[in-house]
């Protein structure tokens, strides 16, 4: 229990630092997003109008005290402020409409990728030397080696649009209105396919080769020798005793994998164009939408954090020795 | 006693390794009897073979190992033509070990108690698992550990409980034969005797065989009444342990090994060691394997293999007993 809250602690302390960073650097930058705004309408913009837009992205002459209260205020009610390049829609009406397409394209492409290559790892280093084992790790490694953005641009170009077997770009057929309806949901699969496959296929190998390996040299410890002489089954020797504590050097891979979710699918959905976080950020970097900027990183950094907190939970779960924090 | 089944009985054993030079003898031609009830001692330098040989028995060879040659039997059963199901039967009811590092023999993941409830499960189908806990509750108290410690993981225990949960798990089924490969090794010398005295307490009330691996020469000529001398592979000598608290009479490595240990109560100390290196297994001297490091080393020894010869009841391999035999038969 005291680790758990241990964890709990340490999340909260970081995110504050996070938030707080956040806070801080684009105030430490030269210029303010209400020059870059005034520039960008190349004096077509009145001092009295700068001043008003000041205020209202709440970098005005108030204190840096008052601007850390009132982003404080911000953030907890979801008042993350307007974008530049949408103005004025609010920057968490965008992402709201944004990070779920994320989430669901390449949160699910990463379970999946976690789950079948750490399958397959446990799979063929029982099977050692067989057939699978010589091939698998090769094959899924030839596909991570090859430079994603070219097997992502290969396969919108072949079974997009030579062979035409899926969609070429966005989320869901725009033609279908959303709604909890079979055609709409088919749709967003439908879409999401392609991008998810080359996700996959990309991701796969080094849970693969990460899992064998570990399964190899867990193998090779003296308990599950000891396991194997004292008449344990197969079944139990492999999962309870091998792949139980092979697993968790994965956790730690899952971690970083979970966090780099929301961040980490840039290039899919700008080669897909797939309407999620990833696509607007780079928009935003392009246009310099400050407050969409910020929003992004900050949701990064949450999302990494709260990862790691989930893992670091599910580890404690998973081995004992983690959780001595004076339970016993 | 001769007509007595032994619990193991190895004839004309030889293991080897396949590796890229060829295969490569760890065990080389070893035959030893050893009967209910007594503690037989293995005594070598690293890499003469003897993990090779308890591995063997126990059918648990690894990294490409193979029984080149010969027949083990443990209760009458030759143990390497059991096919997988019958060898995960028999081992641990039969015959079990005690591995060579204690800390890595137990599953960090599972507790103490599951990792005993383990043997039981996979032995005895019927079994209830309040029968199985009551078991297990016996056991630690065998080995003279609080039985709240089966709830513990194996990184609470020391390394000395850690060794007794280990010994409790490997006479869980009461085996006939416990194979123990070092087992205080990776231990300090108190909690070495604490867990020898253990050992030698359980064994007097099971009455199971015992086959102790050990370099310790003193450990193991006082803990067994029979102790195989292994060199290169190879049993060099096989005697009574009485007979090692004496030089006479023994192979030339033997009274090397006895003139290296240390005396306390001595007046007078002189401790030689032997010289030289063990031999490299993939490149075996000629002839008797031990000539290079040999003093009594003559050319028929670097050229032809010596022969059993049986002095007091004991074996020895040595051509410097040809002479002693030619007087014995002479006179």
């Amino acid at each position: 229990m005291r680790y758990v809250m241990n964890r709990i602690g340490f999340f909260i302390l970081s995110l504050w630092a996070a938030i707080t960073i956040n806070f801080i650097l684009p105030r430490m930058m030269p210029g303010s997003p209400a020059d870059a705004m005034f520039a960008k309408f190349q004096g077509q913009l009145t001092t009295t109008a700068l001043e008003a837009m000041k205020k209202s992205y709440g970098i005005g002459d108030t204190s840096l005290w008052q601007q850390y209260v009132d982003y404080l205020h911000g953030l907890v009610t979801f008042n993350w402020g307007l974008s530049f390049m949408q103005y004025p829609t609010p920057v968490s009406d965008m992402i709201q409409a944004s990070v779920p397409w994320t989430i669901g394209l390449v949160g699910i492409s990463t379970l999946i990728s976690v789950f079948v290559g750490t399958a397959l790892g446990v799979y063929i280093s029982w099977k050692r030397k067989g057939f699978l084992d010589n091939t698998l790790p090769v094959v899924s490694m030839a596909f991570q080696a090859l430079p994603y953005f070219w097997v992502a641009l290969l396969c919108v170009f072949i079974f997009g649009f030579k062979l035409d077997w899926f969609p070429m770009a966005h989320g869901y057929d725009p033609a279908i209105t959303p709604g909890f309806t079979s055609e709409y949901i088919l749709s967003i699969l439908n879409h999401a396919f392609l991008p998810a496959i080359t996700l996959i296929l990309g991701g796969l190998s080094g849970w693969i080769v990460g899992m064998r390996n570990n399964m190899i040299y867990t193998l090779g410890e003296d308990y599950v020798t000891f396991a194997e002489a004292k008449g344990v089954k197969t079944s139990r020797l492999m999962f309870t005793y091998a792949a139980r504590n092979a697993i968790l050097p994965q956790l730690t891979s899952f971690a970083i994998a979970i966090g780099n979710v929301v961040s980490g699918a840039i290039l899919t959905e700008q080669v897909f164009s797939y309407p999620g976080i990833g696509n607007q950020l780079t928009s935003a970097v392009q246009s310099q939408d400050f407050p969409m900027i910020q929003s992004s990183f900050l949701l990064i950094a949450v999302a990494v954090l709260v990862a790691n907190l989930i893992v670091d939970l599910l580890y404690s779960r998973l081995d004992p020795r983690i959780r001595t924090g004076g339970s016993n | 006693m001769e007509e007595k089944q032994p619990v193991l009985e190895l004839e004309n054993v030889s293991v080897g390794y396949d590796s890229t030079a060829g295969m490569v003898q760890a065990v080389n031609d070893v035959s030893l009897k050893i009967y209910e009830n007594t503690i037989v001692g293995l005594i070598g330098e690293s890499g003469s073979g003897k993990s090779t040989l308890g591995n063997a028995i126990m059918h648990l060879l690894k990294n490409n190992a193979v029984l080149t040659n010969g027949t083990i039997k443990v209760m009458g059963k030759e143990v390497h033509s059991m096919n997988k199901n019958e060898l995960r039967k028999f081992r641990w009811s039969q015959m079990s070990m005690v591995f060579q590092s204690a800390m890595n023999a137990l599953n960090p993941v599972l507790t103490i108690e599951a990792q005993i409830l383990d043997v039981y499960r996979s032995h005895y189908k019927n079994m209830s698992k309040k029968e199985a806990r009551a078991r297990a509750r016996e056991l630690m108290e065998i080995v003279s550990i609080d039985p709240t410690h089966l709830n513990s993981y194996p990184h609470e225990l020391s390394g000395g409980m850690r060794q007794r949960v280990v010994i409790a798990i490997a006479i869980a089924l009461d085996p006939k034969l416990v194979i123990m490969d070092e087992p205080t090794t990776a231990l300090d010398v108190v909690v070495q005797r604490s867990i020898l005295d253990k050992i030698k307490q359980i064994q007097k009330v099971k009455k199971f065989a015992i086959l102790f691996i050990s370099h310790d020469f003193s450990l193991v000529s006082e803990l067994a009444s029979k102790v195989a001398i292994m060199y290169a592979g190879r049993f060099i000598e096989v005697t009574d342990s009485k007979s090692l608290s004496h030089t006479d009479q023994h192979h030339p490595y033997t009274e090397g090994l006895i003139n290296a240990i240390p005396h306390l109560t001595a007046e007078e100390v002189t401790i030689t060691g032997i010289p030289g290196n063990p031999p490299n297994l993939v490149d075996l001297p000629s002839g008797c394997a031990y000539h290079p490091r040999c003093q009594f080393a003559t050319e028929r020894c670097k050229t032809e293999r010596p022969v059993v010869h049986q002095i007091d009841n004991r074996d020895v391999e040595c051509h410097l007993y040809d002479a002693v035999r030619k007087e014995v038969l002479e006179s």
